[in-house]
């Protein structure tokens, strides 16, 4: 080895084993990939928008110009104005009116809400039980095992939307029966991730050195393997959220998803849809452009965390 | 049939285990495989019993036996393991649960593997005290810090918040073997605790254990392949072969008298025991597959001095004076012959 190599790294030393050496000197694995997540630029406005669109979901009721739903408060004489229009009560309708006269900026924040509270609340549901039962199928083995995982792989056979037309039109409308279904026909989904990371983990020594030291089992699952389980998961639930959205909207284009009361992104780009022909397309393209912009910010986050989370990357 | 202790104890120090006639074996669609064939052997109190043998000898499958955790398809078929005058093979598996951790302790190869790699150094030592016993966090937390200077860790209140990736190997075998002595174990089974480690560091390990070992009255179980390293560390040597024991004793009369050519073989084949020069001796073939073995000796394929009769039937345990035992019709002499 030469002199000049043992030098200590300068600033011209290529990224790497270094950058590798500092993130593993402090703590914590979760901090250690937060700061592997910080070295792409996309993700992090992707993480940004999606924070944005977060904060101006949960902030609609104080921002929005007006409540949509509160039928009081909309004039249908204001029905149909051009993105820009002046509103006669004040202010002005930033992206127009629809057909009843409802500002679409707060009917886009409103729906907002609604969409990504449908996608997260049935993401992680989906999650929590399908995680669940694939760490239970993994642990237990044998025919449990089998039974479950015939299960999964029926239920992934099926194609996504049809099962969930066939719940919502036995279910009927509604916020939780949406939820409902999307977590029916994504759980299998988790399962299948759950039980394969669960198999490897279960093997390896602490997992022994922890039956070693007559850790109760239920501990060693919950507290010992699941942690190293998580970062799988983690990025299937990110994944997840974006295609519940997505089937979410879908669901209520086709009118069998949330109710007319509770328009979500979807619903607008439904109702605006008629309007498309006549010229009026600000009804449909606003809350699709929200729509579109909300998933590929989740999507850029979830691909990010795929590659910081990957267990291979970090051998 | 003989058994090693009872003829003649050495001392008299009193056993803390004794393990008399323990068979394992594993049922598969083969047939059965002895993988611990008739053990037999003890450990006295402050003393370390050094277990040799090659890869697939069943050296550690004796030791998961001891703890009660041989997994499907096995199971301890035969003998008794007693611990301070308990017999484990008869405990329930809620006993066997209770003894494990607190009154036998395991340490195993890789430290870097033994560790949950997610979880810190004090979330792990915490939980493996509340699997036995409840206090609150912070008495637990005060008893995993002094365990862990116990072990040489250095500034242990700091280091136990760290997480297992920023310790070395060392070290983390150390917190390994903390771990193991936090409910302070009648008996710690260590399944080769320094072969991952480089030579310093082992060096290190080995001299930290020995002074435990003896200050605190443990007794341990040391398995390892390498006959240098148990003969710094143990009091009595057990060779394995092939699921048997085939020769135990002092570990001083051991290693300057072999009797079973198969132990002394091993000790011809250790480098730093031979004139530099000399071309070190191997022993010639390799272990047999405890799947299909033959009738007989299992030594006899690899033994230059196998007659015909050690394919008759296996060797029996012949007892000899210092509590050693031999399983060898045709011993070597007594004399240490060097050829």
């Amino acid at each position: 080895m030469s002199v000049d190599q043992m030098v200590p790294a300068g600033p011209g030393l290529p990224g790497g084993s270094p950058v590798a050496a500092t993130a593993a000197a402090d703590g914590s694995p979760w901090r250690s990939a937060w700061r592997s997540f910080c070295r792409s630029r996309l993700a992090l406005s992707g993480l940004a928008l999606l924070v944005l669109l977060c904060l101006l979901a949960l902030l609609a009721p104080a921002i929005a110009p007006q409540n949509p739903y509160d039928l009081a408060a909309i004039s249908i004489l204001d029905g149909l104005l051009p993105p820009g229009s002046e509103n006669p009560e004040g202010g002005y309708f930033w992206l127009g009116t629809d057909a009843q006269g409802r500002d679409i900026v707060s009917a886009i924040l409103y729906g907002l809400r609604i969409s990504l509270s449908v996608g997260v609340l049935s993401a992680f549901a989906a999650a929590a039980i399908g995680a669940s039962v694939g760490l239970f199928a993994a642990y237990v083995g044998g025919r449990v095992e089998a039974v479950i995982m015939r299960i999964v792989d029926l239920q992934l056979s099926f194609p996504t939307i049809l099962v969930a037309l066939m719940i919502l039109a036995f279910l009927g409308k509604g916020v939780l029966n949406v939820v409902l279904a999307i977590v029916i026909v994504e759980w299998a989904n988790y399962a299948r991730t759950a039980r394969s990371t669960m198999l490897v983990e279960r093997r390896k020594e602490y997992v022994e050195a922890a039956v070693c030291l007559a850790v109760p089992t239920w501990r060693i699952i919950f507290r010992q393997i699941m942690p190293n389980c998580l970062p799988p998961l983690i990025v299937i639930v990110t994944l997840q959220v974006a295609r519940a959205i997505m089937l979410e909207a879908t669901l209520s284009y086709l009118g069998v998803g949330v109710p007319v009361t509770e328009p979500s992104l979807g619903l607008l780009i439904a109702n605006g849809y008629q309007y498309m022909l006549s010229g009026q397309f600000w009804m449909c393209v606003y809350p699709g452009v929200t729509l579109v912009l909300l998933v590929v910010a989740i999507n850029l986050v979830g691909d990010q965390l795929r590659d910081v989370l990957n267990p291979r990357r970090q051998a | 049939m003989n058994h090693a202790g009872e003829s003649a104890p050495p001392e008299s120090a009193s056993p803390v285990l004794e393990i008399e006639g323990l068979r394992t074996s594993f049922f598969t669609e083969r047939g059965e495989t002895r993988a611990v064939d008739d053990v037999s052997l003890q450990v006295r109190r402050g003393e370390v019993l050094g277990l040799v043998g090659e890869s697939g000898s069943g050296k550690s499958m004796l030791g998961f036996s001891i703890l009660g955790l041989v997994d499907d398809p096995g199971r301890v078929v035969g003998g008794s393991v007693r611990l301070n005058g308990v017999d484990l093979v008869k405990l329930s598996a809620e006993g066997k649960r209770r003894l494990r951790g607190k009154r036998i302790a395991m340490i195993f190869q890789d430290p870097m593997m033994t560790l949950n790699p997610v979880l810190r150094i004090d979330t792990q030592m915490i939980e493996a005290i509340h699997a036995h016993e409840r206090m609150p966090r912070a008495v637990a937390l005060e008893r995993a810090c002094e365990a862990l200077a116990l072990v040489g860790i250095p500034d242990p209140r700091a280091r136990i918040s760290a997480y297992p990736h920023q310790f070395s190997g060392g070290m983390r075998q150390r917190v390994a073997i903390a771990i193991a002595m936090l409910h302070q174990p009648d008996l710690i089974i260590a399944d080769e605790p320094t072969t991952a480690l480089d030579v310093t560091i082992q060096a290190q390990i080995l001299a930290q254990l020995s002074t435990l070992v003896r200050a605190r009255g443990l007794s341990m179980i040391w398995i390892s392949h390498d006959l240098s390293i148990v003969s710094r560390l143990a009091d009595d040597i057990a060779v394995m072969y092939a699921g048997r024991i085939v020769e135990q004793g002092r570990t001083i009369d051991v290693l300057e008298r072999p009797r079973h050519p198969y132990t002394h073989g091993l000790i011809e084949s250790v480098p730093s025991r031979n004139e530099p020069g000399r071309r070190l001796r191997q022993i010639p073939g390799l272990p047999p597959d405890l799947t299909r073995l033959p009738p007989g000796c299992a030594f006899r394929g690899r033994c230059a001095r196998a007659q015909p009769d050690c394919a008759q039937r296996a060797p029996p345990v012949t007892t000899l004076g210092d509590g050693r035992a031999l399983r060898c019709f045709h011993p070597v002499a007594d004399e240490r012959e060097v050829a």
